[in-house]
């Protein structure tokens, strides 16, 4: 197996609450994951709002400063390290936004933002920043003449390509994504999708992409690590994760996606209440005051991320798998 | 390092072409308008802004020009025309001694010509104005930018002077600091030059108005701070002078150019009143204030000295503005409508 | 779209509408909606043209993209444009009364009463200085001047236990921000429904949500209509959630209705080229999952600058099938086959059929 381009252990973000001028608690936002991410894999990271997805994607390009554990990519420890270390690294690892209409800055021409990151990093590419920038936005699938157009006369889409294609300005081996086509229409969606998955296959990117539809992250990823509450409950490859999930989290949320094809709603599995603050989460098992399978042993053992049957799905639950004769509970 | 074999790859995407994705946007006629260009063609279709604007424009002409004026208009600032007045220092004539020579009148007891000591009284005012708010809007939008990107105790710092400055009171600061400096540096008999009350008076606006623009640079820049933009670039390992010239600044210039073009009234008035209290500038420096001070004791019999003062200086402020609240309207056309 | 007179308002009313499927009168009845804004940039067609009705008890899906008119659309009905901004005409009939051109004040007092809306955005609906409780008490006695300040609060509780919310009496004297997203969700129900309105307008009521909370959020909007019998318009770009919760669907398209029909014709045997391609561009948890999704060429139409001739043919892709007709003519909503089943497309119906057995039926969801 090829060494991983991108190692994540124990990595954790807690953003200090303060009452008056003491610190009161923290939002544990993040608590202790891990991961690999190898050259030219796709890594899905999905769940619900507060789950830390989104704050592992800002640590991972070191916009948000980890609390502990390490980041390590291309053999280097990047967790700690300063602006001028990072700057060689900067090139492999962007990230791409989630909103097409903030992530541009509108005072600037589209070739602007696309030559941004050459000219922060003093980049000359072979033939010149304008042939590069036109370059890269036709690789992205606009015109390279509106090249001196601004973000404002763009639609959702074609920003949300603008973007993509100032992450591609670096040639980087690492991309970020997060939640980079949830603000877009549907018919829009999918052709985002489609240049992300082509652009994946011809340029041998690595991707850790972020999102809450299951969905799209199954048009998109080779794996799958479902968070909940700063925790990675389930991780697996793509067909173990949605053909075999086995963590009860996992299996709730994926049946809880309306789908065009099946107007009976029976039979799905339905989660009482809202997902707890990670200001005070659970004891335990983080999952088990929704879950209809817990037990008191989830009050007091955390369950640990364990491989099952020595594969490469691991999931953190005490009892995994299909529910068993004695508990029909969760359905309704 | 060609991108071909990829380009080729984006060619055959599905159904959808590269470049497809374009006509649709292009459908609409403008090509490639910056959002300050759309400003400008909002600004040029408001009445108010244009007439106010062409009213500044006038302003600032007659006050750069003010030597050539006086070549044409054939009479100078400091000149006395003690023949046309009558025995009580009185100008002779209708109004004032309004006359196709001198065509505001003259001043009572020195007989100089009004018209031309206005023009150098604009020039007086709008020099003082305008080096002042530049002085401010330049420090408030450094101090700004700093205190609002980088935060945390350098912006606790900029926050507590911001707040130490507008305790202080500005106007008694001012009639304490100008008589203080004109004795510390030239003795009690010496009338200090021109160029010297000028810098203290500039001095004294530059250290009370920066707070405003900081504090609005400030809020921008917090309020930009976290745009994805601005991460993008962070991302990407942009430093702190990119983030704040090359990513920051252009999109807070829209504000602070309508502060900067509404301080300017602002500081003309307080010249002014600064004048008129008598710790501005003073006679024979042709100036606004101290004209309409020294108008003030001719106001029953002499009406037309206080007249033309007092009209140039309303026009002056009123139309800067109207032209500052114009500019708003143009470049934030959410903020009003 | 039947052609009937126009209601007189007040009377009870009877009008010919040869699709209704029950024998109820529609509750709602909208005919030829135009929604029109003056903007500094030129003429925006918000909505042009649209006619649906809804029946009590059943839920209208009201799908498309940004720009498509579906919000423009329920905010006319409920009378919530700016006269000064916005130009409406054709007809809106809630109940038999006719609302385009009624004074704003009666407008108001059907709001709330007889009609209500729940936004997509609770934080943004809910006051936050007032407690919850305070609010869905206010928003009945607005409707019940009578009604003491005791009963309100009795029947605002009762709201929020029906809403699914434990403790209500709790949760009653609780601030907004002390509510989760999903509980926001549902106080914001319980003050849309506190008294008992004949119709409800949803606009996206679960696109800020988690996936398990719209779950929930859904089943208890089908519970609740179930227990109130009140006709819903559901307004949202999900094809999912329309396909589990309405009834019958309308799909729009630059302002105009492009498809109309109950679920199963319009999300099973769907007729319009546009519709097709929603189909087929959504990601699915079904189905082969390294196919590349097929999206519709291009991006949506701006309204100040609609394409002439059907609305859609720029990225439609049997558009030369008609000669010039999808770029000069308008295509009318025509029966598609099916009883109640409409669509607006020049394509020939038995071609349409074999198109999309060819080539839509094997791909994306539609499969």
């Amino acid at each position: 197996m090829t060494e991983a381009l991108l190692t994540v252990r124990g990595l954790t973000k807690h953003f200090p609450v303060r009452d008056g001028f003491r610190a009161s608690g923290a939002v544990r936002a993040v608590d202790g994951v891990d991961f690999d991410v190898r050259p030219g894999e796709t890594l899905g990271l999905v769940g619900e709002s507060g789950c830390g997805k989104t704050t592992t994607g800002r640590m991972l390009v070191r916009l948000l400063e980890p609390t502990a554990g390490s980041i390590e990519f291309a053999g280097r420890d990047i967790t700690h390290a300063r602006r001028r270390e990072l700057r060689p690294l900067r090139q492999d690892l962007q990230i791409i936004f989630q909103d097409p209409y903030a992530s541009l800055n509108p005072r600037h021409t589209v070739g602007r933002i696309v030559a941004m990151p050459l000219q922060v990093n003093r980049i000359t590419p072979p033939g010149g920043i304008k042939k590069r920038v036109q370059e890269l936005l036709e690789l992205v699938g606009l015109n390279p003449e509106h090249y001196n157009r601004y973000p404002h006369e763009f639609s959702g889409g074609q920003r949300q390509r603008i973007g993509i294609a100032r992450a591609l300005a670096l040639r980087p081996k690492l991309i970020v994504a997060d939640e980079p086509v949830s603000a877009l229409d549907v018919s829009i969606q999918a052709q985002v999708i489609n240049l992300l998955r082509e652009l994946q296959r011809d340029l041998d990117l690595a991707f850790v992409f972020i999102a809450h539809d299951l969905a799209v992250i199954r048009h998109f990823c080779h794996r799958v690590a479902v968070m909940y509450l700063g925790k990675i409950v389930e991780i697996g490859d793509r067909d173990d994760i949605y053909e075999r999930p086995q963590h009860p989290y996992t299996r709730a949320l994926l049946s809880a996606v309306p789908d065009v094809t099946q107007t009976d709603s029976s039979g799905r599995i339905r989660l009482v209440g809202d997902v707890p603050t990670p200001l005070n989460p659970p004891s335990g098992c983080r999952f088990r005051t929704r879950c209809w399978k817990a037990q008191e042993r989830c009050a007091t053992d955390e369950p640990a991320l364990v491989p099952r049957d020595g594969g490469v799905q691991a999931v953190a639950c005490h009892f995994p798998g299909p529910d068993g004769q004695d508990s029909d509970g969760g359905t309704r | 390092m060609s991108l071909s074999p990829i380009d080729e790859a984006a060619l055959t995407e599905g159904p959808q072409a590269p470049g497809d994705a374009v006509p649709e946007a292009a459908a609409k006629e403008f090509v490639g308008r910056s959002p300050g260009q759309l400003a400008w063609a909002r600004l040029r279709r408001d009445r108010t802004a244009m007439i106010s604007g062409v009213t500044v424009v006038l302003f600032l002409v007659i006050a750069l020009a003010a030597p050539l004026i006086e070549r044409l208009y054939g009479v100078g600032p400091y000149q006395q025309f003690q023949g046309q007045l009558d025995g009580a220092g009185m100008p002779l004539g209708y109004a004032g001694g309004i006359s196709g020579e001198h065509w505001f009148g003259l001043e009572p007891q020195l007989g100089r010509d009004i018209f031309i000591r206005l023009v150098y009284g604009i020039r007086t005012s709008l020099l003082i104005a305008f080096v002042a708010a530049v002085i401010t809007a330049g420090t408030g939008v450094v101090l700004g930018v700093v205190a609002g990107y980088l935060g945390g105790w350098v912006d606790a710092v900029i926050g507590w002077i911001i707040d130490f400055t507008l305790a202080l009171p500005y106007l008694i600061f001012a009639l304490a600091v100008v008589p203080t400096a004109a004795l510390r540096f030239y003795g009690p008999r010496d009338n200090p030059p021109d160029w010297f009350k000028m810098t203290v008076i500039i001095g004294i606006f530059a250290a009370f108005g920066w707070t405003a623009t900081a504090r609005l640079v400030r809020g921008q820049v917090i309020s930009l701070r976290e745009r994805e933009f601005v991460e993008a670039a962070r991302a990407s390992g942009a430093g702190l002078l990119h983030m704040a010239f090359r990513q920051l600044l252009p999109n807070i210039w829209a504000p602070i150019l309508v502060s900067f073009s509404l301080a300017l009234p602002a500081y003309i008035t307080s010249e002014a009143a600064l004048s008129f209290l008598g710790v501005g500038m003073v006679d024979p420096t042709p100036d606004f204030g101290a004209m309409i001070f020294k108008s003030i004791d001719f106001m029953q019999t002499d009406p037309a000295y206080l007249f033309f003062p007092g009209v140039a200086i309303f026009v002056l402020v009123f139309a800067f503005n109207l032209f500052g609240d114009a500019l708003r309207d143009a470049l934030d056309p959410k903020s009003s409508r | 779209m039947g052609r009937s007179e126009s209601v007189p308002s007040g009377e009870p009313d009877r009008p010919e509408v040869p699709e209704q499927r029950s024998g109820e009168d529609p509750y709602l009845q909208v005919r030829d909606l135009r929604v029109r804004f003056d903007t500094e940039d030129g003429l925006v067609r918000a909505v042009d043209g649209v006619s649906f009705s809804v029946e009590r008890g059943r839920t209208l899906g009201i799908v498309g993209e940004s720009g498509s008119g579906k919000s423009v659309t329920s905010l006319a009905i409920l009378g919530l444009h700016n006269a000064k901004r916005a130009t409406i005409s054709g007809e809106i009939s809630v109940g038999g009364r006719q609302l385009v051109g009624l004074p704003e004040e009666e407008v108001r007092r059907l709001r709330g009463r007889d009609m209500a809306m729940i936004f997509q955005d609770p934080l943004s609906a809910l006051h936050p200085y007032y407690t919850v409780g305070r609010q869905i008490a206010e928003a009945y006695r607005v409707h019940h001047p009578k009604a003491g300040k005791r009963e309100a609060r009795n029947r605002a509780v009762d709201m929020l236990g029906r809403v699914g919310i434990p403790q209500p009496g709790k949760r009653y004297e609780q601030y907004p921000h002390e509510f989760s997203g999903g509980m926001r969700q549902r106080a914001m129900i319980a003050m849309a429904l506190v008294n008992d309105p004949d119709l409800v307008i949803a606009d996206e009521p679960t696109t800020a949500l988690d996936v398990t909370v719209q779950a929930q959020i859904l089943d208890l909007l089908a519970d609740l209509q179930a227990e109130f019998h009140s006709a819903i318009i559901l307004i949202t770009h999900d094809l999912g959630v329309v396909s589990q919760v309405a009834d019958d669907v309308l799909v729009m398209y630059g302002g105009r209705a492009v498809e109309r029909g109950s679920v199963a014709q319009v999300l099973r045997r769907p007729q319009h080229p546009y519709t097709w391609g929603l189909l087929s561009s959504v990601p699915s948890l079904h189905g082969d999952a390294d196919a590349d999704l097929v999206p519709i060429k291009g991006n949506p139409p701006s309204l100040i600058n609609l394409p002439s001739g059907c609305a859609f043919h720029p990225r439609c892709r049997y558009a030369g099938r008609n000669g010039d007709r999808s770029r000069t003519v308008v295509p009318e909503l025509r029966s598609a086959g099916e009883a109640g089943h409409l669509v607006a497309c020049h394509l020939p119906a038995d071609e349409r059929t074999r198109l999309y057995q060819q080539d839509i039926a094997q791909v994306g969801v539609a499969r």
